[in-house]
């Protein structure tokens, strides 16, 4: 059992003459194998709630905690907090010539754990965990995010996950860009991945369209930086029927 | 048709981490430059000099100099130490004995003073037809920071042999060295010179090759050490068909000059030319060159060209200047074309490995090590690359821990 607590969030960001507030107080708490959808409307800061818990450089945390089973993530550098079980699934990989999938999953295992992994099994994992996604084998000796398409993208991502397996994951839209058929895939590698580990997921989305695909426990919506309001799958319902248009107006 | 690229517009590069980028165009064709083996016909470079205008000619004075090379007794500038199996006749050559001076007249006065006084040059011949299964090795090792040392190699490939050369310089001295290669009629022959030395050696060569006719010449520059290192690695064509790649990997640390030239004379029908660098930079100072030319003849007709050179800058402070040149003087070409770009470490490669528990360290080496994995690929020889991998390690675990360039 893990729980990734967010208290009071405040992250800002540099801009060209003053710092910019993004996250304006968020509060958040996520146990193992529990799911909660981030939704809300774009420039609401849920990306950068992601990226701030992941410990990118681009963000400052000006005030507020996030601990991972009491430890403090904001203390650790940006691998130690993947090697303590956080995994951030990212909207736009980033591409790293030269480097093939097959070296960088291999590198990523032996850091988390510690050690390299058993090479029989290892090869055996990578193969299924890639056959479950529906990637083909050549895949692995491409080049990390080279080239591939926004689905391959996504099913990278996620085989990442697979093979990694966190103990709470942040998937920052892993559902833009997809069509049906390889969102049905991601979302499959999802729920995969909490049925074997229990993992805890934070699930950032525009749209409600995964939420078909992927069952919510939480659904909070994110607006002006803040959560506006918490509930359940309904709460996901009434967003598709009506919108987000309720809470800007009462933001303003 | 002619067919330029530019590829430069291509890449995803914004365009003000271009650094030092010049595409100048020079006031003369390469094919003009002053060619001679007598020292006078070459000024003392001042630095104003289009060839030599990034080269820090302050600091060689003395390899300018028409001095002989300084060995004492049972005490040589340098040694050379050549190791070579079956197949292989190691001998020397006076001035204007051939094959020395056929393919190499020099091309600056660093190369005329290497040839002026060079009394013997080391001769190094392989049998036609004679395929080589170990490596001919030719170890040059400096026994002094600025003792001046002067050197030519003539490697002379029969037709249809096949060959690998490596020539190592390792230690210190103020060196000034020429190597002339004859690739033989339907030889295949490849050159690999590492300059892995000292901090303090300086180090100016003229490598030129003539490419005998369906021949195939590989040259391949893999600079690491030394304070200034400038060399010019040129070819062109003793009849149709022949194919020529030179390569190269640098790696700069502060204080050091990495200068690489290349020129690849298309004079003959039907042949191609490849010519890759690639260099990473840090640390405060570190700079390094890469001049392209390529001349395509009016009598070059057929033939298929592409340069490019990559630079990787890691840390705030280094520069790297990249300046490809392209003549054509005929339309009736397959293909010519090149490529050039700088740019600075990305810092969100480096967040992407490392929020997948890689630290810091590993990240920057995957990040370097991919970054020279195409060009590595294309050496294809197994002992050259274990050495520059190695040699690329330790370089990073220099500046490990190091702020990134902003």
């Amino acid at each position: 059992m893990t729980t990734l607590e967010i208290k009071n969030l405040q992250v800002s960001v540099e801009t060209e003459d003053s710092a910019k507030e993004i996250l304006k107080g968020v509060d958040l708490t996520i146990n193992s194998d529990e799911t909660h959808a981030i939704m809300g409307p774009n420039g609401s800061g849920k990306s950068t709630l992601a990226y701030a818990v992941a410990g990118h450089p681009k963000y400052t945390v000006t005030g507020g905690q996030v601990l991972l089973d009491g430890e403090d993530v904001l203390a650790m550098g940006v691998d130690e907090r993947a090697q303590a079980g956080l995994f951030l699934a990212m909207q736009y990989p980033v591409e790293v010539p030269g480097v093939t999938v097959s070296n960088f999953l291999r590198t990523a295992k032996t850091s988390i754990d510690g050690e390299a992994p058993k090479l029989r099994h290892w090869v055996k994992d990578v193969k299924g965990a890639m056959e479950a996604l529906r990637m083909d084998p050549a895949f692995a000796e491409r080049n990390v995010n080279e080239g591939f398409s926004g689905g391959e993208k996504k099913r990278h991502e996620i085989l990442q996950m697979e093979l990694i397996e966190p103990k709470i994951a942040i998937l920052d839209e892993t559902d833009s860009g997809l069509d049906v058929d390889a969102l049905k895939v991601v979302s499959e590698g999802v729920n995969r991945v909490k049925d074997k580990t229990g993992l805890g997921v934070m699930l950032i989305t525009h749209y409600t369209r995964i939420l078909r695909y992927i069952q919510p426990d939480y659904v909070h919506v994110f607006v002006n930086g803040r959560v506006a309001e918490s509930g359940g799958r309904d709460l996901a319902d009434r967003l598709e029927e009506e919108g987000y248009d309720r809470f800007l107006t009462a933001g303003v | 048709m002619s067919l330029l690229v530019d590829e430069t517009t291509q890449d995803h590069q914004d365009p003000q981490a271009q650094i030092g980028g010049d595409h100048r165009i020079p006031d003369q064709s390469r094919a003009a430059r002053t060619r001679s083996f007598d020292v006078d016909a070459f000024g003392v470079p001042t630095g104003r000099e289009e060839e030599w205008r990034f080269t820090p000619v302050d600091r060689l004075a003395g390899l300018f100099s028409d001095a002989a090379t300084d060995d004492r007794e049972g005490d040589a500038a340098a040694d050379v130490a050549v190791q070579a199996l079956d197949g292989v006749t190691v001998g020397t050559l006076a001035p204007g004995q051939a094959p020395r001076g056929t393919v190499l007249v020099p091309e600056d006065r660093g190369a005329a003073v290497a040839s002026a006084n060079t009394g013997q040059a080391l001769h190094v011949a392989i049998a036609a037809e004679a395929e080589l299964s170990q490596p001919v090795r030719v170890d040059v090792t400096g026994r002094g920071a600025g003792r001046r040392s002067n050197g030519h190699v003539v490697l002379e490939a029969g037709a249809h042999s096949k060959a690998l050369v490596i020539l190592d310089h390792t230690g210190a001295a103020d060196h000034t060295g020429n190597l002339e290669v004859l690739v033989g009629d339907g030889a295949e022959v490849t050159v690999v010179s590492l300059q892995r030395w000292d901090d303090e050696a300086l180090h100016l060569a003229q490598h030129e090759a003539l490419v005998g006719r369906d021949a195939t010449y590989k040259h391949i520059a893999v600079s690491i050490g030394g304070g200034i290192v400038r060399m010019n690695s040129n070819v062109r064509y003793a009849g149709p068909g022949g194919d020529a790649t030179l390569l190269g990997v640098y790696f700069a640390d502060a204080g050091q000059h990495l200068e690489h030239r290349s020129f690849v004379d298309h004079n003959a029908p039907r042949c191609t030319s490849l010519v890759t660098y690639k260099g990473a930079l840090q640390g405060d100072t570190a700079r390094t060159v890469w001049v392209g030319d390529v001349l395509i003849r009016a009598e070059a007709e057929g033939i298929d060209t592409y340069e490019l050179n990559r630079n990787l800058v890691l840390t705030d402070g280094a520069r790297a200047d990249s300046v490809p040149n392209l003549e054509i003087e005929t339309g009736d070409i397959a293909g010519a074309g090149h490529a050039s770009s700088t740019g600075r470490f990305d810092d969100e490669q480096l967040f992407y490995l490392m929020s997948r528990g890689i630290t810091e360290d590993e990240a920057r080496r995957l990040v370097v090590r991919g970054f020279f994995a195409d060009i590595i690929a294309k050496i294809g020889v197994p002992e050259v690359v274990e050495t520059l991998m190695t040699a690329i390690d330790e370089e990073l675990s220099l500046t490990m821990g190091r702020t990134p360039a902003a």
